[in-house]
């Protein structure tokens, strides 16, 4: 059967990736950020999945204003890199994992979460910095194949942080009860507090962040409980992608072990943070 | 000039009221899109049914009341894109600082908004 081996939380802002695409990495503003992940990226490589699940929102570019799914599952066989307005990153396009997202797709529907399926879906930033930030010289073809998830958050009312644990919780069974000996990573991805237009733009709520990462792996349910009116006042109005992160908590099991984080201000106008937990399943047994 | 207001949340009404600015905006994800809108920019906005507000306000830049009018963000920064210009510009344009002190401002850990 699979299994879940690891969960990633990681801020997604495009400026990450440009860093990355351009070679500032090494620049005094970009240095700390990309010297915070170093650690997590190292175990990373040791631990490689065979698929990575990962959870994010598209930012105006595949998903328009006609229809905006709350939850959807991509179910293509690949996925292009999308224009978002200045022409496509130049990282490899992203190759899917077709039978596992048909797999979630059908077991979720069965645990009453009604999901939109993408037969087709360019992915944009949220998808793509992300498997950067866990792979940052994928040279020709990423390490691993790839199951989206979207998640609106974008359009109000976007879904309570509480439905996108228990999404979360149904997506680990469901990630477990796939008939294949195959290693799954499941990424939460977005935040941390950032606003992006309006005269609060440019808010950054440290004690805020520093609560939510380490409740993220101890209190979880506390999370959960915070209104959208709490994460917008609190994180911003762009910072309600947090609730992305409680989807990957979701998917972990109860025995969980914090393998890195760090958290840097700021990425662009963003809280930038990174947590890595390690899946010890349901023996509890420190694994390989 | 206008205040711009606290928050831009993009709820059923807004999504409404600012469907053509935003649909608009959406359609510059196309290469061809974006030298048609360069050399059109208003014959562009008159394709895309906008109001003669929202028009004016994409014509003069006028970012604050492209948001009261209806834009969100993620759709109006691919205009911003076009012009070369920064998020951090446009959060100075929001606060009322230059692109240069709204960075300095994050530098120096972000702006506290209670």
């Amino acid at each position: 059967m699979a299994e879940v081996i690891w969960g990633l939380a990681t801020s997604h802002v495009p400026s990450i990736g440009a860093a990355m695409d351009h070679k500032k990495t090494e620049d005094p503003y970009w240095k700390p950020l990309f010297d915070g992940y170093a650690p997590a990226r190292e175990w990373m490589a040791e631990h490689r999945p065979d698929v990575a699940v990962i959870v994010y929102n598209d930012h105006a570019n595949s998903i328009g204003l006609d229809l905006v799914p709350t939850f959807g599952i991509g179910t293509a066989e690949s996925y292009d890199v999308a224009d978002e307005g200045w022409g496509r990153r130049a990282v490899p396009r992203v190759v899917g994992a077709p039978e596992l997202s048909e797999h979630l797709v059908v077991e979720l529907m069965d645990d009453s979460f009604d999901i939109a399926t993408f037969h087709q879906l360019d992915v944009d930033h949220g998808l793509t910095v992300p498997l950067s930030v866990y792979c940052p010289e994928p040279g020709d073809a990423w390490p691993c194949a790839v199951v989206p998830i979207l998640v609106n958050v974008i359009q109000y009312p976007q879904p309570t942080a509480a439905r996108c644990y228990a999404l979360g919780q149904a997506l680990g069974r469901a990630i477990r009860s796939f008939p294949k000996d195959i290693r799954v990573a499941v990424f939460g991805t977005g935040g941390m507090s950032h606003q992006l237009s309006g005269a609060r733009a440019g808010l950054i709520n440290t004690e805020f962040d520093r609560m939510f990462l380490q409740a993220i792996e101890t209190e979880p349910e506390k999370l959960a409980a915070l209104t959208r009116e709490d994460y917008i006042r609190d994180a911003g109005t762009e910072g309600i992608e947090l609730i992305m992160w409680l989807v990957m908590r979701g998917a972990l099991s109860d025995s969980i072990r914090r393998v890195h984080d760090t958290y840097h201000v700021p990425a662009s106008n963003t809280a930038a943070a990174l947590a890595l937990f390690e899946d010890l399943g349901a023996s509890g047994a420190v694994s390989r | 000039m206008t205040k711009a207001q606290d928050n831009y949340v993009l709820d059923i009404r807004q999504n409404r009221r600012g469907y053509a600015l935003n649909k608009m905006f959406g359609s510059l994800t196309s290469a061809a899109n974006r030298e048609r809108f360069a050399a059109d920019e208003a014959g562009y906005c008159d394709e895309h049914g906008l109001t003669p507000e929202q028009k004016a306000s994409v014509l003069e830049r006028d970012w604050i009341r492209m948001h009261d009018l209806g834009a969100s963000i993620f759709y109006s920064f691919k205009l911003a894109m076009i012009d070369k210009k920064s998020m951090q510009y446009l959060g100075g344009v929001f606060t009322g600082m230059t692109a240069e002190e709204f960075a300095e401002a994050l530098k120096a850990g972000g702006r506290k908004c209670g």
